[in-house]
């Protein structure tokens, strides 16, 4: 199990209890807003990026190659974007904090 | 909604996937405190369709569907799911819509989100063919699977090499089938992409061993003791177990005809999703719209469409209008090869295609009309499709000697004209 912290552009914060799925899917259960996954999840329409807290980026990890094509020139991409949908949930996640990009 | 004028108001949404599910979540985000019910003659709980065709028909066990929402975010969020119904007719002027059992519903504003149906082309024999089925539902993955698990010789023959049908073909190839694919015209894709996409999905397919066949114009499909042969025009045949069609859809649009809205290739709408009676919006793949970017009204097969406009509609009923200004984007997967297209390519009169010289399935086409990108195809090259995005959007001059130059790295200013 895994609490992870959504902060939405309009700073509303939600945290949320996941134990398996991605976090984009936890995201979209939970109605976070600016987090739509589109395509369902597979990497392909960049509607699920977040920005995590750059003390939790070691927890989180860098992108996978296709996930860093998406997001290099993202208008909003930032050093510690991600995409939720290619960050499948664990209790490694426990505790992170997500920042949503749209 | 700043009031509470919506209190007592009931929103009706005829269509209970993409399009109509986001509508209603986005309704209830934006305020709406009224009733909001749907209707949908799918009986499951609604699901995501791309990966029907994708990752869901080639997987080993396809219990569970990928959901839209999970069922308990409907009751949570006050939407009424009625699954397994039809409605038959909308009355606009009493404002109620009727089930195929009679009943009725009232409505204060109705959504029309019916989307399309598989158009069945009208050959010979194929009301009698055996395991013949199209490719949209879930009911459609469980009929093929079965069809499969039950052929011992899983000789397969897909009708119509567009994306529906090279996806059938690469998911079910996964799964051990003999595939042949027969398409009418002299390339695969034809209608979509432009002969170098055609070419690369072509070459794909056969080193998967399927058998992808052109200028197969189908006439006459035979069924003897439950094995189908397939005729085309060129005294050719095929013998199938199974038979896919893909060759295209129908736009469900018989409810807003009867009901006399106004139709023109799909429901017409204006750019905040409303048809021709006040009360009543049309989203989705049902839709015929204007799209801002390319100044032209269009219609859309895709889920970019369904969920951008179900959102622009939501936003006008709650009296926060804002205008529908999108740039399609679709994409696809077979194999290992990722498609994301982005644009419209329709009035391209060049195209350039980029092979990046590391990996030749890494490649983008770029359609230009004169010195204006209208869209890129990129296979398994993510920054050529989120670049080519930024380039339409912004409208961006591009120099196509550079963008050709495949020593030049994909960089947001390196394809610009000086």
């Amino acid at each position: 199990m895994a609490k992870i912290t959504f902060v939405t552009q309009s700073n509303e914060t939600i945290t949320v209890e996941g134990n398996s799925g991605n976090v984009m899917e936890l995201a979209v259960q939970n109605k976070i807003k600016g987090i739509d996954g589109n395509c369902g999840g597979v990497c392909s329409c960049a509607t699920c990026h977040v920005h995590v807290e750059p003390s939790d980026w070691d927890k989180v990890g860098a992108p996978n190659s296709m996930e860093s094509d998406m997001l290099e020139f993202d208008e909003k991409v930032s050093d510690y974007s991600r995409l939720s949908c290619q960050m499948k949930i664990s209790e490694d996640l426990d505790g992170i904090v997500l920042k949503v990009a749209n | 909604m700043s009031d509470s004028s919506s209190l007592n108001k009931t929103c009706v949404v005829i269509g209970a996937s993409h399009a109509g599910v986001n509508f209603a979540f986005t309704l209830r985000r934006e305020g709406w405190e009224g009733a909001i019910i749907l209707f949908d003659s799918d009986p499951e709980i609604p699901y995501h369709r791309p990966p029907l065709s994708k990752a869901y028909l080639s997987a080993e066990d396809n219990t569970q569907l990928d959901l839209l929402f999970p069922e308990q975010n409907y009751a949570s969020e006050n939407i009424i799911l009625n699954l397994g119904k039809s409605v038959v007719s909308i009355d606009k002027e009493s404002k109620y819509i009727v089930l195929s059992d009679k009943s009725k519903q009232s409505y204060d504003k109705l959504v029309i989100a019916t989307g399309a149906r598989p158009f069945i082309p009208p050959i010979n024999g194929i009301k009698t063919a055996n395991n013949l089925f199209p490719m949209r539902t879930f009911a459609d993955t469980v009929n093929i699977q079965n069809a499969m698990k039950n052929s011992e010789k899983k000789r397969v023959v897909i009708i119509g090499g567009g994306y529906i049908g090279l996806e059938t073909a690469a998911s079910l190839k996964k799964t051990g089938a003999n595939v042949v694919v027969l398409e009418r015209e002299e390339r695969v894709l034809e209608r979509v992409t432009a002969p170098e996409m055609s070419f690369f999905f072509n070459k794909l397919h056969k080193e998967n061993n399927v058998d992808l066949l052109t200028n197969k114009n189908v006439i006459e499909i035979k069924t003897v003791k439950g094995i189908n042969e397939v005729f085309c025009d060129d005294n050719t045949s095929y013998f199938a177990d199974l038979i896919v069609v893909g060759v295209g859809i129908k736009v469900n649009t018989e409810l807003a005809t009867k009901a006399g809205l106004e139709i023109e290739n799909g429901i017409k709408v204006d750019e905040t999703a409303k048809t021709s009676d006040v009360d009543i919006y049309a989203i989705g793949d049902c839709t015929y719209h204007f799209n801002p970017h390319y100044n032209r009204f269009i219609r859309l097969e895709s889920v970019q469409n369904a969920v951008d406009q179900a959102k622009v509609a939501a936003s006008a009923i709650c009296g926060n209008e804002v205008v529908y200004n999108a740039i399609p984007w679709f994409w696809s997967d077979q194999y290992d090869v990722k498609l994301q297209m982005v644009g419209l390519s329709q009035g391209y009169n060049e195209v350039i295609q980029r092979v990046e010289e590391e990996n030749e399935k890494c490649q983008s086409v770029w359609y230009f009309k004169d010195d204006e990108l209208l869209a890129v195809d990129a296979v398994n090259n993510g920054k050529a499709y989120v670049l080519g995005t930024r380039f339409i959007k912004g409208k961006q001059q591009l120099d196509k000697g550079k963008l050709k130059d495949t020593k030049i790295p994909f960089k947001p200013t390196s394809f610009l004209k000086d």
